[in-house]
């Protein structure tokens, strides 16, 4: 046996030991329906943490938009790295 | 009824890291921890090239430049203003409860009040009352006055009628005494009366001349 704690469907991915991971990830919901439900809980926590609030920041908009940049920097990786200065690092 | 709104967001440090990251590897690495982390992330993505320094990146430096001082310079101004509209918002919202909570409160008293006057109908229907018995009463009092005058009329007819017949016998039966007296008297009583009449002024003048 593996892990000492059952894992319940619904533990948090902070309360998740290392070694129960994979396990972990295998219980998920890979369906349509749960992925989508998965992306609808996440924009609510992040819109009612950031942006729903009498005196919203700058943070909440700018995390997005960094999100955005790093995201579009990975997709055209393959297409930056003919710009490297040095062949072999 | 709906929670109120958070005051503030999540706290975010430089914009763009969450503060829950410094938290969590504060007991670890105390405060400088994170700054590490950061610094060795970029020497490493740098040096390995996962981070490709080329014209992008001069025009980010620019861009960023610029983005960071403007936020610096205008960013409390355009949060001054933003609280100043939702406080109109908010304003007029409570002003509009405000007022439909008085006008509600105004229509309460009024009701109350209708209340109050609704209960006085009995002195209204009193007085109605009243009013009409005295209209009853003036008019059956005229009919009867009337009744009376007329019945006097009546009555008076009938006394004058019976004043003027005995009048009438009265002045009839004094005519026809003397009629008859004056009938009765013969030519020889008259030539006696007169005789009479003579004699006595005679008595009379003597009597008369006595006394002068």
């Amino acid at each position: 046996c593996g892990s000492s704690v059952v894992l319940l469907k619904d533990t948090k991915l902070m309360d998740v030991k290392l070694g129960q991971l994979g396990s972990w990830l295998a219980m998920r919901d890979f369906t349509p329906g749960g992925i989508l439900g998965a992306i609808r809980r996440g924009h609510e926590r992040y819109y009612n943490k950031y942006i729903n609030v009498k005196k919203g920041g700058l943070g909440g908009l700018s995390m997005v938009l960094a999100g955005y940049v790093i995201l579009s920097y990975m997709w055209s990786y393959s297409h930056i790295k003919h710009d490297r200065r040095r062949k072999y690092h | 009824p709906v929670p109120p709104l958070p005051e503030k967001g999540g706290e975010v440090r430089h914009g763009l890291i969450p503060e829950e990251f410094f938290q969590f590897l504060y007991p670890k690495t105390g405060v400088t921890g994170p700054y590490m982390l950061g610094t060795g992330l970029l020497l490493y993505l740098l040096s390995k090239e996962i981070y490709v320094v080329n014209h992008e990146t001069a025009a980010a430096a620019c861009i960023l430049t610029v983005l960071v001082y403007a936020i610096k310079k205008f960013g409390p101004n355009v949060a001054a203003f933003a609280d100043k509209l939702n406080e109109e918002k908010m304003a007029s919202a409570l002003a509009m409860k405000n007022d439909t909570i008085q006008t509600l409160q105004t229509a309460i008293e009024e009701e109350k009040k209708e209340q109050w006057r609704a209960e006085g109908r009995s002195y209204l229907f009193d007085a109605r009352r009243n009013n009409i018995a005295m209209l009853l009463e003036a008019n059956y009092r005229e009919r009867l006055l009337m009744v009376y005058n007329e019945v006097k009329k009546r009555l008076d007819y009938q006394v004058a009628l019976q004043n003027l017949k005995r009048q009438k016998e009265q002045d009839h039966m004094i005519q026809w005494v003397e009629k008859s007296v004056v009938q009765s008297i013969t030519p020889q009583q008259q030539k006696e009366s007169i005789a009479k009449c003579i004699l006595d002024l005679k008595a009379l003048s003597k009597s008369a001349h006595a006394a002068v």
